[in-house]
């Protein structure tokens, strides 16, 4: 009787799913949409991901063609940006680091966010004794200077960009875990969750069908939050000479690159900064925009 | 509230000790041998044992971990690898630099960042208000080391007022502040310009205003005690973030501080050096969070009641 019921339950609220015309959270990205600065930062974000996607018809010429005879030549005529000390293309360079920026941020934030999630829902759907152990966790993670942190890892480790991208991911999911345990908390006591434990879903099946989309809003805003700080601390990583290494047109080498010649050549070091910038400006847009329509009551 | 401060303080020595645990588990997990890395490849086996044991490598870790931690009780942090002196004294010679660093943008942000703050938040809606919502998200945008190399290419190499890097004197430390402070800045106008908005919605501050005190002193004695509460506890836990930063700055202007030698002593595989900088940063970084915690307490009623009830 009671598998029965349980059965034609689920049965029934897929169906009113499906026939839902939009979810709540589509509704809410549909008014993102409308949100200035969400607006400005998708623009952006989008001119970041063509470049990434067709860097290869975009770019002039090769990312890591050397060239000595061109060496250091000033932006203008054929090279807009200018050239390196090895005479590449800065231009074609800064348009394939797109895709090292890209990929680093949405790796960087899956795996904090799925570190911080999962203890997040832990802690806050168990309590007890497990909650005190992940808060205290948290909190030492919390109470530690990050990009330090990082650093003294990508030493343990080894220098380069997958192991930078693990150190910022492993010292960056606490107020991820924080956000999400309190929310849980609050979700745990509403009538729905009771009655579902009541139908004797399994703690497992509660905290992934009934909790989990009921956190999602501050999830999807806290995660994009998180992607400018993902980019930035490795790009001062790559810029350490930490991460990623020469040849790789990532904007931290650049920048690390150019500050030899930062006298006879600017060029080198202005360049690869400002794409940083418009590419960090968008996601924070973007952040920013969401937080205000999906969650006006997060603070960073 | 003593009860409070006592168990804070607590916990601070609780986390500074799982700080420890951490970083000798990082330290520990490195591959390769620190020995054969500093010594002549041609080094007999028995000489590597020798000097394996003097650095007390032959034991097991956690006996290494607990005699680490005795002697950084006593104040000995260890030797340095690559330049054979003690790591204290390496680290005594460049904290004042990093702290001067630090510290002076972190005052700095504050006085700029609460004052521009309060001036937007009391002219809601005008272009200021319009011009620091946009200024500070491009400005947040901004990394700090590239910040640092735009202001050498203007300010040292174009008109040649700073010096392009190193330590040659007090006005040295203008680039690497500005460029430590300006980022994070956006952050703190943001956020008091939020708070005293909120604040100035709240009840007793239209009875202030009702009972006609000044709003000079309104704004004062009521908006800004009660908006900058919030904004003192970022005051302390952004310390981590500023060290973390200054890092990144001292490296870019040659500052002789603590994060340029964590930065050469990570690339050189010095050990001893890089476990005691950033214990010394870790142990910064709690005391801060305690402060932080504490003084919002002290600041705030609301809290003190809380912990008042249960002492």
């Amino acid at each position: 009787m009671a598998r029965g019921v349980t059965h034609s339950a689920s049965v029934s609220s897929g169906t009113v799913v499906a026939k839902r015309p939009a979810s709540p959270l589509m509704r809410d990205i549909a008014r993102a949409a409308r949100h200035p600065m969400f607006a400005a930062g998708f623009v952006v974000f989008a001119s970041v991901l063509v470049l990434a996607i067709f860097a290869d018809a975009i770019a002039p010429h090769s990312y890591r063609e050397i060239d000595l005879k061109r060496a250091l030549s000033p932006p203008g005529g054929e090279f807009i940006f200018g050239t390196d000390q090895y005479g590449r293309c800065l231009y074609s360079r800064v348009i394939y680091g797109t895709r090292i920026a890209l990929r680093v941020g949405l790796i960087v934030v899956t795996i904090q966010s799925a570190i911080g999630v999962s203890l997040g829902l832990i802690a806050g759907y168990f309590g007890g004794v497990l909650d005190r152990v992940i808060c205290f966790v948290t909190d030492v993670t919390w109470a530690l200077p990050p990009l330090v942190f990082a650093m003294a890892i990508v030493m343990a480790m080894g220098p380069s960009l997958d192991n930078v991208i693990i150190a910022i991911a492993v010292v960056s999911w606490a107020q991820m875990a924080r956000v999400v345990r309190s929310k849980t908390q609050s979700v745990k006591s509403l009538p729905f969750v009771e009655a579902a434990r009541a139908l004797g879903r399994s703690d497992a099946g509660i905290i992934l069908k009934h909790i989990l989309p009921n956190v999602l809003s501050p999830i999807i805003v806290l995660a994009t939050l998180s992607l400018p700080s993902a980019i930035l601390s490795t790009t001062a990583l790559s810029f350490l000479g930490l991460g990623s290494q020469p040849p790789a047109p990532d904007w931290g080498v650049m920048l690390n690159e150019g500050i030899n010649y930062i006298e006879i050549a600017p060029w080198i070091s202005i360049f690869p900064g400002i794409a940083i910038v418009w590419t960090v400006l968008g996601f924070n847009l973007l952040g920013v925009g969401l937080r205000d329509v999906l969650d006006p009551r997060l603070k960073t | 509230m003593v009860h409070y401060v006592v168990r804070r303080l607590a916990t601070g020595v609780l986390t500074v000790l799982c700080v420890t645990v951490v970083l000798f588990a990082i330290m520990h997990s490195m591959p390769g041998d620190p020995i054969r890395m500093i010594a002549d490849p041609r080094t007999p086996l028995e000489q590597i044992e020798i000097l394996r044991a003097r650095w007390g490598l032959d034991r097991p870790v956690y006996v290494q971990y607990f005699f680490w931690l005795s002697r950084v009780l006593r104040g000995d942090l260890g030797t340095s690898i690559s330049t054979r002196q003690p790591v204290a004294r390496l680290i005594r010679a460049r904290l004042p630099y990093t702290l001067a660093l630090a510290v002076g943008a972190l005052v700095l942000r504050y006085l700029i960042g609460v004052t521009v703050g309060l001036i937007v938040a009391v002219r809601r809606g005008s272009w200021a208000d319009g011009v620091l919502v946009v200024g500070s998200t491009v400005l947040r945008s901004v990394p700090s080391f590239w910040l640092g190399i735009l202001l050498i290419v203007v300010f040292a190499v174009h008109w040649r007022i700073f010096p392009i890097s190193g330590y040659v004197g007090p006005v040295a430390i203008v680039l690497p502040l500005l460029s430590l402070m300006l980022p994070p800045v956006a952050d703190t106008m943001r956020l008091t310009r939020s708070e005293v908005l909120e604040v100035m919605r709240e009840q007793y501050v239209t009875t202030a205003h009702a009972k006609g005190l000044p709003s000079r002193v309104v704004l004062t004695k009521h908006v800004l005690r009660n908006a900058l509460i919030p904004v003192t506890v970022t005051f302390f836990l952004s310390l981590p973030w500023l060290i973390g930063g200054s890092v990144v700055v001292e490296s870019v202007f040659a500052w002789p501080g603590m994060g340029r030698l964590l930065w050469r002593s990570i690339l050189s595989q010095d050990l001893p050096v890089v476990q005691g900088v950033v214990l010394i940063i870790a142990v910064l970084t709690v005391i801060s969070n305690t402060l932080g915690d504490i003084m919002t307490a002290l600041l705030d009623p609301r809290i003190r009641a809380q912990y008042e009830g249960v002492s």
